[in-house]
């Protein structure tokens, strides 16, 4: 991957660096007869996406931190409401948002409000299967946090605690769970 | 902690009445390897025109503005796929638009075609939607349909929808389901209910004759949710025309009336805030004080286990359509039962029965036709049509098709359409020797629920007869 594709920012603007689209010639698709119906329509793609105001909370996985916003506008009804997932603006009062460190109350508080195991995964996947969906509410918080479980087994009301990925990808997959008496944590990931 | 203004709790009214006039739909399959999507689109239209006595070009003929439910542009590879169908149908250059609502999007585009005709801007209007999914293996599916859930914190976790929804399925079996054996059994007979009124349906891709055992064997596909629990993926299309009262005479002799009201609600379920249960006209404020010590965990509302935006939709259109109580008040009904157990969830959500206890508009047998308890009718049969399990999720038409079977039963013509054998011939079926006629005994009044993947659109049409109208205008 010598010419994989890079992006970064200057003046504002993205520059690019590498391979974004990649054609691949057409095949035909025919019935067992001969008769042509269609054609296959292969490509590979690559989009840029701006993470824009949440951009601190994938940066924050990626120091083992797990952030969450807070309003704090004295005019809004529900001032001081904490939410995670990470919300730039107040869903009442669209004022802009305090970030909070929730990392030590995930620790102390989190637990498994539902769940579910599968093994079936779409195209892209990078996680390892059957993967353990957890959702996660923690004390004081007004939301509820969608997240995967790395060691043990799931139970609604079971407490857990975050691990974080060593080598991060900067995607929402660099956290993840393992139950609160876990000592070591799992391959690729710490504490 | 969510709250509503008075403004936003306005019962929503059309400045005229607007009447269905008529409805169509092509044959419904996993794929259609040497179709294109205008050619089921065309079939949907020649349908809805044949029905009233009217040539296709006759029909075209009163159509003013169109509206296009097609949800998933990335599965044909084709934006503005509506340009396409609208200009294979031929009606250019008039007005259109398109609607994308995930599993909604039906009855959206039912409410923004409705929407027109009661401002006054339209008298007669178009609504059809279409889904093409066969044209990426499953996997490349998986992903894109994981797309409709949020992309920085949902989609990346294994690029698979079941992950983001099945939890709000798992959390509803432990609390109200209660993880017990008997409510497993009442998931089951849904399927086996959807799947065998599919039987009598020439349009349905999935009739089967199964039993809830068969359903309790089927792979699991995300615990407790397995295959024969699910709805199926389709390709296929449906319309209806919508008009005002005037029009709506001209074009047929007996134009149902139509009223519809939308819901919403988070597209992420992380970010669902707690709130007071916004009531129905049948229920009272201290009948849920005890929730959660008849169900423990159930206190967190509408949390994982109630669908907001449907309950909101059903308050709306029920107010707006003068229904006090859906099992009194109703005929029949076309839910959205994308799986077993959101099904039940539903039956709450729109008040059939109070939360927590849904299983029992199964285990009475009131979902059914002819109950199988008492042998008598039942009070308000559930998806006659298949529904998504049985008939179809073609998702830009699901909506729509509930909307035309719904108005087959109250226009007495169900048997006329469903039970001949040339249909069912054109579609390379045969129709079964042992054919049930499943039209609803007096139909006078149905409903469809449209419902978006983790709810975050709902709609709730409502038709009626004209003669047996609920409310004073």
């Amino acid at each position: 991957m010598n010419n994989q594709a890079k992006v970064w920012i200057e003046k504002g603007a993205y520059k690019i660096k590498g391979e974004f689209s990649t054609p691949e010639p057409n095949t035909p698709i025919r019935r067992k007869d001969g008769k042509l119906c269609g054609v296959t329509n292969p490509r590979r793609l690559v989009h840029m996406h701006s993470y824009g105001g949440e951009a601190p909370f994938f940066e924050g996985l990626a120091q083992g931190r797990l952030l969450g916003t807070q309003c704090v506008n004295n005019k809004c009804e529900y001032k001081g409401s904490i939410y995670i997932p990470f919300r730039i603006f107040c869903p009442d009062c669209l004022a802009k948002m305090k970030i909070v460190d929730l990392t030590a109350k995930a620790r102390k508080t989190a637990r498994i409000y539902s769940y579910v195991v599968t093994s079936r995964t779409g195209a892209f996947n990078t996680l390892e299967t059957p993967i353990r969906f957890i959702d996660l509410e923690f004390e004081g918080v007004s939301t509820i946090l969608k997240s995967y479980l790395l060691v043990g087994e799931p139970e609604i009301g079971q407490r857990v605690k975050p691990v974080f990925r060593v080598k991060p990808t900067y995607t929402i997959t660099d956290l993840a769970w393992v139950t609160a008496d876990t000592k070591k944590p799992p391959k690729g990931f710490h504490l | 902690m969510i709250k509503f203004t008075e403004r936003q709790l306005k019962v929503p009214r059309f400045m005229r009445p607007v009447y269905l006039v008529t409805g169509g739909q092509s044959q419904y399959a996993r794929a259609f390897p040497e179709k294109r999507t205008e050619e089921l689109c065309i079939d949907a239209l020649t349908m809805a025109a044949e029905f009233i006595g009217m040539s296709p070009a006759e029909l075209k003929g009163y159509i003013h503005t169109c509206y296009y439910g097609h949800f998933a542009d990335h599965f044909g590879d084709q934006l503005l796929g509506e340009s396409v169908i609208h200009d294979r149908l031929g009606l250019d250059p008039l007005g259109n638009i398109g609607v994308k609502t995930g599993g909604a999007t039906g009855g959206s585009t039912i409410w923004e075609a409705a929407k027109a005709v009661a401002s006054g801007y339209s008298d007669c209007a178009l609504a059809m939607g279409w889904e093409r999914m066969d044209e990426v293996p499953t996997d490349e599916g998986n992903n894109y349909i994981a797309c409709a859930a949020d992309k920085d914190w949902e989609t990346p976790l294994g690029h698979i929808y079941t992950g983001y929804y099945a939890t709000m399925a798992q959390r509803y079996w432990q609390v109200f389901g209660k993880s017990q054996d008997s409510f497993r059994r009442t998931m089951a007979e849904i399927s086996v209910k959807n799947h065998g009124y599919a039987r009598w349906n020439p349009f349905a891709q999935s009739p089967m004759d199964i039993t809830v055992e068969d359903v309790l064997k089927s792979p699991v596909v995300a615990y407790p949710l397995r295959v024969l629990d699910c709805c199926l993926m389709s390709v296929g299309a449906a319309c209806v025309i919508v008009a005002d009262e005037e029009t709506a005479f001209k074009m047929c002799k007996n134009p149902l009336r139509l009223y519809i009201a939308a819901g919403s609600h988070s597209l992420r379920v992380a970010d669902r805030r707690d709130m007071e249960i916004p009531l129905l006209p049948n229920e009272t404020p201290d009948q849920y004080q005890d929730l959660d010590e008849v169900f423990p965990g159930g206190h967190r509302y509408p949390g994982f286990t109630g669908f907001l935006a449907a309950r909101m939709c059903a308050w709306y259109a029920y107010r707006m359509a003068g229904v006090k109580d859906p099992t009194e008040d109703l005929d029949f009904v076309e839910l959205h039962d994308a799986f077993t157990i959101s099904d039940i969830q539903t039956y709450e959500d729109i008040g059939i029965r109070p939360y927590g206890r849904g299983r029992d508009y199964v285990e009475s047998g009131d979902c059914y036709l002819v109950n199988p308890r008492t042998g008598k009718q039942g009070k308000l049969p559930a998806n006659l049509s298949g529904g998504l399990i049985g008939c179809m999720h073609a998702v830009g038409a699901t909506g729509i098709m509930q909307v035309v079977e719904c108005a087959l039963h109250i226009w007495n013509r169900h048997a006329e359409i469903h039970g001949n054998p040339k249909l069912w011939k054109s579609f390379g079926k045969q129709k079964p020797k042992n054919w049930v006629d499943v039209q609803v005994p007096n139909a006078r009044r149905g409903l469809a629920i449209s419902h978006a993947g983790v709810g975050s659109h709902v709609t709730c049409t409502i038709l009626m007869h004209p003669d047996h109208l609920l409310k004073e205008e």
